[in-house]
């Protein structure tokens, strides 16, 4: 088991140069310079040259890339083009934004979506079946942005339950530590921020949520019906075990995997951003964030965002592979 | 309100003018427009929502509108922006003159002004000022400095001639240098607080402002308080929140949930929503920009004046308007909007006339027509609000005036960088002013210096060496009456030449709450904010 997380963090080293180049190449390759892009219209001839200089764009390529290697492996991303700020700052104070995020979708999604799919599939072909799962494929088609304007008007500007839009509201003072609210708020006892934290994270979260809850609640109950189907349920169900029973402990531990394996998957995509939910509810997450420096090729933030996105994805798959184990007594790690 | 700005400016001008007329003429009047806004209450939170949060807040090193509402509310420049025009008045220079030559500018500077951190302001600061931006060797060099090579054109040296005494000596005489020192990007900044937080300055900004900075959550707000000792006299509010907020439905809600008092950038079509409620103002007034097609004279069959005329008597602009801007907005005809000093009123636009235009290309050539591309930017900016659907429109007014145009479309930074390298045919792009200055939108983007393949701001590649002159005169001589006869003369080659098809010039618009007081949106377009107070 050991020996086989060493391999598998071993395997995280290429991953991560492959990013960098990679990252380092298409950013470089697509047209528009940032000094053009910076100065938008007021792109004067002087002032982009001035620009190019200062920015170190005229070295050639391999000595602009090993020269940001050598810093990165030093944990120095630089700075960004844009504002000036480092990128690992930037990058500490938004990512845990989008953790936050992730995290409340996600809870909302899995147990809503697990619940749900358990219940169809145990009735399958019910009137509840149908409806639900009329629900998760509207839900998954449903626009992000229409769904969050929705729920805006209806919580937040007509009934007034929930904040429009932020993560904390002006007059609450907080302590940023760490910069997840909802941790910041524990550790200083804060319970007005905490209340306020928490009121602000729930229509963005809903709004995330969706779109995988309706994936999650599809694959639980196609999983647990072919579960239900073979013969150890059959026979646990003759040896007279309640039907609770049958399908809790004994069905869904098998059916899970094909769950656990779309969970993680999203828990990984939501990490590199909901650009979309992020916008509407100025939410200050990495998603804009990654965007905004695509769009004026702030090289620095793209290739040092992209890489703890990556970073992410490959430690939330290997949880998932991990899980696996957990789950299934069969898989064996060596 | 056209004739009320009308009667604003000639009078700002005649007084700049004299004082620009005679050389080594000194003048020292220390009140200052914006004074005459008196607060009614004072105290208070007053929150503005905007599109974006800031993305720096160190003035030497921004360009964007967003950073420059912050920063504008926290620092001073040389001479500043009357209240309502783009005229200049005192601010931390008291007075200044200009050598018979126009070479030497001497600025006499207000004494007594502290920076936010107690550092005194003198002639020190601004000479640190300015040579951090412009030598990117300097040890507190910003980071990139866009504007510094705009801002700074022409100037050779920068000395302190004693503490309160301050000279700029220029290259060749510069007109416009006046009205730059008023630029954002010329705030002089703390010197000490610059050592002190060398290249994190941007998040610890220090300067002579009506507000002190207090916090800044990185894309979500930033806090600051009342300057009380503020040498203009105390701001109105006790503090003043910028929130980002990006989509603009979602903004506006919050201001109808009274979470804001202000916002700008509204969504067009919200103007009447806006309007219908009584707790709501909705602020509009002529804007300082210019969207336009530009047409390459260099490239075929715009290279032939005909051609030129044809696509400009085919455009509808009225209807453009009324259907992309809520009818506010204003047909453009010349390069430059009419809030601008030297704004030709005798010249007569084309007019729409798609039938004129049509025989206008059989003329040239072209019986059946011409096929060609129209290209657009991806990007919504205040002078196209809808980019798509605009070009859209074009497009189909076009073809009944037999031009016939594929549209074209790049990711912003793709399409500038294209538009630079004159690819294009006819492209749909903008210019927003900077200073109020007929110089900052004629030379820029339509002399024949800027019109250079690969680094162009003249995107109709339109070389007329009459107009050149012309304009080159106009930066060389600081007397304005003069300036206005040639940049009018200017615009009348330019309309005859028709290297472009002027769109519109974009109201400017920004919504309030009822209980805001004393707000006018500036011509600039910056957020003001030090004179504004809330009635309850």
């Amino acid at each position: 088991m050991s020996q086989y997380l060493f391999r598998r963090l071993l395997e995280l080293v290429p991953v991560f140069f492959g990013v960098l180049l990679v990252v380092f190449v298409i950013s470089r390759l697509t047209p528009g310079d940032p000094a053009v892009v910076m100065l938008g219209e007021k792109a004067t001839p002087e002032a982009v040259a001035q620009l190019r200089e200062v920015l170190g764009l005229n070295d050639p390529l391999p000595v602009q890339f090993f020269r940001y290697l050598g810093r990165a492996v030093q944990g120095d991303f630089g700075r960004s083009i844009q504002s000036n700020e480092r990128v690992i700052v930037d990058l500490a104070t938004r990512f845990p934004a989008t953790i936050e995020l992730t995290f409340g979708a996600m809870l909302i999604a899995s147990s809503v979506g697990i619940l749900t799919g358990v219940v169809a599939a145990v009735r399958q072909n019910s009137w509840f079946d149908g409806i639900s799962m009329f629900v998760a494929l509207f839900g998954f088609s449903m626009p992000i942005f229409w769904l969050g304007i929705m729920l805006i008007l209806l919580f937040a500007w007509l009934l007034g339950w929930f904040p429009i839009s932020g993560r904390l509201d002006l007059t609450v003072d907080l302590a940023r530590i760490t910069n997840f609210y909802i941790l910041d708020a524990i550790a200083g006892r804060n319970w007005a921020a905490l209340g306020s934290a928490l009121r602000h994270l729930v229509l963005p979260a809903v709004t995330l949520s969706t779109v995988p809850l309706a994936i999650i609640a599809r694959m639980t109950r196609s999983s647990l019906l072919e579960v239900l189907r073979q013969d150890y349920v059959r026979t646990a169900r003759a040896k007279g075990l309640a039907e609770r029973r049958v399908v809790l402990a004994h069905a869904l531990r098998n059916a899970a995997i094909p769950v656990i394996t779309v969970i993680g998957l999203n828990v990984g995509s939501l990490l590199g951003g909901a650009i979309l939910t992020e916008t509407i509810f100025a939410w200050p997450g990495i998603g804009r964030m990654v965007v905004d420096a695509i769009f004026a090729r702030d090289y620095p933030i793209v290739q040092g965002a992209v890489l703890i996105i990556a970073l992410v994805f490959v430690i939330v798959n290997l949880l998932v592979d991990l899980s696996y184990a957990f789950l299934d007594p069969r898989i064996r790690y060596g | 309100m056209q004739h009320r700005v009308g009667r604003l400016v000639l009078p700002a001008v005649l007084i700049i003018a004299s004082l620009l007329v005679a050389p080594a003429l000194t003048t020292g009047a220390p009140s200052t427009s914006w004074d005459a806004k008196a607060c009614g209450r004072v105290g208070g939170t007053l929150i503005f929502g905007q599109a974006q949060d800031t993305v720096s807040l160190d003035p030497n090193d921004i360009e964007d509108g967003f950073s420059v509402n912050n920063t504008s509310n926290m620092f001073d420049t040389l001479v500043r922006f009357r209240a309502d025009s783009t005229q200049v008045e005192p601010s931390l220079a008291t007075s200044w003159n200009v050598s018979a030559d126009g070479l030497v500018w001497t600025f006499k500077l207000r004494q007594g002004v502290k920076f936010h951190d107690g550092t005194p302001f003198n002639a020190e600061a601004v000479v640190f000022t300015y040579r951090r931006q412009i030598d990117n060797k300097n040890p507190y060099f910003p980071g990139s400095a866009p504007y510094a090579s705009f801002t700074y054109q022409n100037v050779d040296s920068v000395e302190a001639l004693d503490a309160s005494t301050v000279q700029f000596t220029l290259t060749a005489p510069f007109a416009p240098f006046l009205t730059n020192m008023a630029m954002f990007s010329t705030a002089v900044v703390s010197p000490t607080a610059v050592r002190k937080y060398a290249r994190d300055f941007f998040k610890h900004p220090v300067g002579t402002g009506a507000f002190k900075f207090v916090e800044w959550v990185l894309k979500d707000h930033i806090t600051m308080e009342a300057n009380k000792d503020y040498w203009a006299g105390r701001p109105c509010v006790d503090r003043l929140i910028i929130r980002g907020i990006p989509d603009n439905t979602v903004r506006l809600l919050e201001m109808e949930k009274g979470s804001i008092h202000m916002m700008d950038q509204v969504n067009p079509p919200d103007y009447d929503r806006i309007k219908k409620n009584s707790s709501l103002v909705l602020f509009t007034g002529p804007g300082l920009n210019t969207g336009y097609i530009a047409l390459n004279t260099k490239k075929e069959p715009f290279n032939d004046v005909r051609v030129r005329r044809a696509v400009n008597m085919s455009v509808n602009k009225a209807a453009l308007i009324r259907a992309f801007y809520a009818g506010v907005g204003r047909p453009a005809t010349n390069p430059i909007p009419p809030t601008i000093w030297s704004y030709n009123d005798a010249v007569k636009p084309y007019g729409y006339d798609p039938e004129g235009a049509k025989k206008l290309l059989a003329e040239a050539g072209y019986p059946n027509g011409i096929t060609t591309e129209l290209w657009w930017p991806n990007r919504a900016r205040p002078y196209l609000t809808q980019p798509q659907k605009i070009a859209e429109a074009i497009q189909a007014q076009l073809a009944k005036g037999g031009i016939r145009a594929k549209l074209v479309t790049y990711e912003w930074g793709t399409y500038l960088a294209k538009l630079k390298d004159g690819e294009q045919p006819m492209a749909i792009i903008g210019w927003i002013g900077d200073n109020g200055d007929p110089d900052n939108f004629l030379y820029v983007l339509l002399d024949k210096d800027n019109a250079v393949k690969g680094k162009a701001n003249n995107y109709a590649f339109y070389t007329s060496e009459a107009v050149h002159t012309l304009l080159i005169n106009g930066q060389r001589v600081n007397d304005q009456a003069k300036r206005g006869a040639y940049y009018r003369q200017a615009q009348e080659i330019i309309h005859s030449d028709a290297p472009w098809v002027p769109l519109v010039h974009a109201a400017r618009v920004g919504a309030h709450r009822k209980e805001v007081q004393n707000f006018t949106l500036h011509p600039l377009q910056i957020w003001w904010l030090h004179r504004v107070w809330i009635s309850k």
